[in-house]
């Protein structure tokens, strides 16, 4: 049994199989299995050799096609390696005399073999980079044959990995996904996100868990309350948290009969309760936790999840299927988002130094206007199924709203000159989420139908912390003054010129600031699903005039710790239920 | 049975690089006996390219060949003449 403690992103507790999604430039840790095992091990071993020839005489059948048969001989050598007789037998007795994983076996093997190819003449000493290539796909193969079940599995698992990457959560088989561990990672990475999204428990920031859970079939107990992993628990142990996880699923159902209550205050003011998504199918999930319409949409999944560029009619079709499970409720569509990422950095010309402060988002889709196009081409055209409004994400400067804006008249035009049904007057909002168009949002509110606060990027470039460097995490909240200060002059233009404002950062969906934002004026939340439930019942506890005076005291503390003490202290007095008291 | 043994000298310009080392393992595993192949003191299985890429056998190396089993004589000659034969590279 290994206990490990790191940040809890996502409550609830999981407990399931393991299944090690290995990083293919990982280390290989040194990791014994019982003796009993090894047959296993050296089983597993043979199914992923034979999953690599297949792979491996596919790849040699496309090269012959593309590029002709004396450049795809090479494969015949890598065959050749996995057909081995003596190399397996190393393998073999690597396996059972160490009692250790097939996967260290091969790392350990082909290394010392790699090594001295290293000490040959030249020619021969490039064949090394052929042994890595079999290493590494016999390791993808191993570690990978739950990597690729991940979009179907038969049985419950957590998935434990060093990080997770958007197009690997975009693949998950979420019926069958219990939890998620990860080694790297903070309470706003792209895992945290996701699996708050799908409601599943997840601790991130554990350094080494993909270590401990590597190897074997195990039990593992992902805590994402209380930010706890324990890999391989004692009897004792698992019957606690067994205990742990039904009161779990005691309050979940509690805070069911809440699902069909409207979101109103004791004093009568009705609050809107929007959902974030990322896939249509969670569309469902919202609705489900009382939710009334989707407040963020985010599409840079289309982009991630999938290897080509999507088409227009990808969007379309994801677009379409969001909208028709809303029914006549809004459905806020994001535009692209990415930036600091594979996608984006594969097409700059040179890698950016600082890519949080470089081409993305907006920028991006201004400076690649056929991608844009297409999206808002598909965005116009599903608007004609329901109450659809088009948000724009990082916007600094007027000038990028008025081309965005341009463009959307461009794409209309064509759309109309084409016969193609859409429509050209959709409610077009932009993300409040950097400083400067905090600033500014009374100019930026003559010029948009709506404003949608996006907390976590305001916070990041305010405080000028990077969310996901562990080193800084700690100084990443919104609850410095600095933050709430932008947060309240926005509510309050939105409200002088008549435009709405939602909220749809992560704090949307804490009840720790529901009272704060009620008291700042915000009448819009836009939160992850599984948060629905709790949110509600904070606005169902409380009346107007307390959200106000708590905003009055808030403004009274200059520090981030004082503010988010009193936070948790007023809420829990008139909530005790919301913190598990 | 016998144990049948021939010298070969590696005569094309990069030895016995990927191709022509799969070449020769692969014509090595059509025969039934046991081959080896030996370069000054270090013995290895002519039927594992893994093995056979160890030697960094190189232009004008010499290599002796081992084979023992009912097709030892078979295998031995046609061994060596691929390896003769440059393995039809220059």
């Amino acid at each position: 049994m290994i206990r490990k403690t790191g940040i809890g992103v996502s409550p609830g507790v999981a407990i399931a199989q393991v299944v090690v999604i290995d990083n293919e430039e990982f280390d290989i840790p040194e990791r014994h299995v019982s003796v009993d095992h090894a047959q296993g091990e050296i089983d597993r071993l043979k199914e992923a050799i034979v999953v690599s020839q297949e792979e491996i005489l596919d790849l040699q059948r496309r090269t012959v096609e593309r590029i002709g048969t004396e450049a795809a001989r090479i494969f015949d050598f890598h065959l050749g390696l996995l057909d081995d007789k003596v190399l397996f037998q190393k393998f073999n007795d690597t396996i059972t005399s160490g009692n250790v994983t097939a996967e260290y076996a091969v790392a350990t093997v082909l290394r010392a073999y790699a090594k001295e190819f290293l000490s040959m003449p030249q020619y021969l000493a490039e064949r090394v980079k052929d042994v890595y290539d079999i290493e590494k796909r016999l390791l993808r193969n191993l570690t990978g044959q739950s990597r690729q079940s991940l979009s179907h599995l038969d049985r419950d698992v957590a998935v434990v990995a060093h990080d997770m990457t958007p197009s690997q959560t975009a693949g998950m088989d979420r019926e069958h996904i219990k939890g998620i561990a990860t080694d790297a990672g903070g309470a706003t990475s792209h895992t945290a996100i996701v699996a708050r999204a799908l409601g599943i428990p997840a601790v991130v920031g554990l350094n080494d868990i993909t270590a401990a859970a590597t190897g074997g079939e195990m039990t593992i107990i992902i805590d994402g309350t209380r930010g706890q992993v324990i890999v391989d628990p004692d009897q004792d142990t698992l019957r606690e948290f067994e205990q742990i996880a039904r009161q779990q699923d005691e309050f979940v159902h509690s805070l069911d009969a809440l699902r069909k209550l409207p979101a109103i205050t004791k004093d009568g003011h009705e609050i809107s309760l929007f959902g974030n998504i990322e896939f249509p199918e969670e569309v469902d999930t919202v609705m489900n936790k009382g939710g009334y319409g989707i407040g963020l949409y985010r599409t840079e999944f289309l982009f991630l999840g999938a290897d080509t560029e999507p088409s227009e009619e990808d969007h379309y079709r994801a677009y379409c299927k969001v909208i028709k499970a809303c029914g006549d409720k809004p459905v806020i569509i994001r535009t692209l988002d990415l930036g600091a990422d594979k996608y984006t950095q594969s097409r700059a010309r040179n890698p950016e130094r600082n890519p949080f402060l470089g081409c993305r988002s907006i920028r991006f889709c201004l400076r690649n206007i056929p991608i844009f196009k297409r999206q808002i081409r598909a965005i116009l055209r599903a608007s004609v199924h329901g109450d659809v409004q088009m948000l724009f994400p990082l916007v600094t400067n007027l000038t990028e709203l008025r081309q965005a804006k341009s463009l959307v008249r461009d794409v209309a035009e064509d759309l109309e000159e084409e016969g193609l049904a859409h429509r050209p007057d959709l409610p077009i909002g932009i993300m409040v989420e950097v400083p400067s168009a905090a600033l500014q949002a009374d100019a930026f509110a003559k010029e948009v139908d709506f404003f949608s606060i996006g907390t976590n990027d305001l916070v990041q470039y305010t405080l000028a912390v990077d969310r996901g460097n562990e080193n800084v995490a700690s100084l990443f909240t919104a609850a410095h003054p600095a933050v709430l200060r932008l947060i309240r002059e926005v509510i309050r233009t939105g409200l002088q010129h008549e435009v709405p404002v939602s909220l749809c950062g992560e704090i949307a969906g804490d009840p720790t600031y529901t009272l704060l934002l009620l008291g700042l004026g915000l009448r819009r939340f836009s939160c992850t699903p599984s948060a629905i439930p709790e949110i509600k019942k904070v606005v169902r506890s409380i009346t107007i005039q307390q959200s106000l005076e708590v905003a009055r005291q808030v403004s009274r503390f200059d520090t981030d710790q004082e503010i988010t003490n009193y936070l948790r202290t007023v809420t829990r007095k008139i909530i005790p239920e919301v913190f598990g008291d | 049975m016998a144990v049948v043994e021939q010298d070969v000298t590696i005569v094309n310009k990069y030895g016995l690089h990927a191709r022509p080392a799969m070449q020769f393992v692969e014509l090595a595993n059509r025969y039934s006996c046991g081959i080896e192949v030996t370069k000054a003191s270090l013995t290895v299985d002519a039927k594992s390219i893994m093995s056979v890429m160890r030697l960094a056998a190189t232009k004008g190396t010499v290599l002796k060949i081992t084979a023992d089993g009912d097709d030892a004589h078979t295998a031995i000659t046609s061994l060596a003449e691929l390896v003769d034969s440059g393995f039809g590279e220059t």
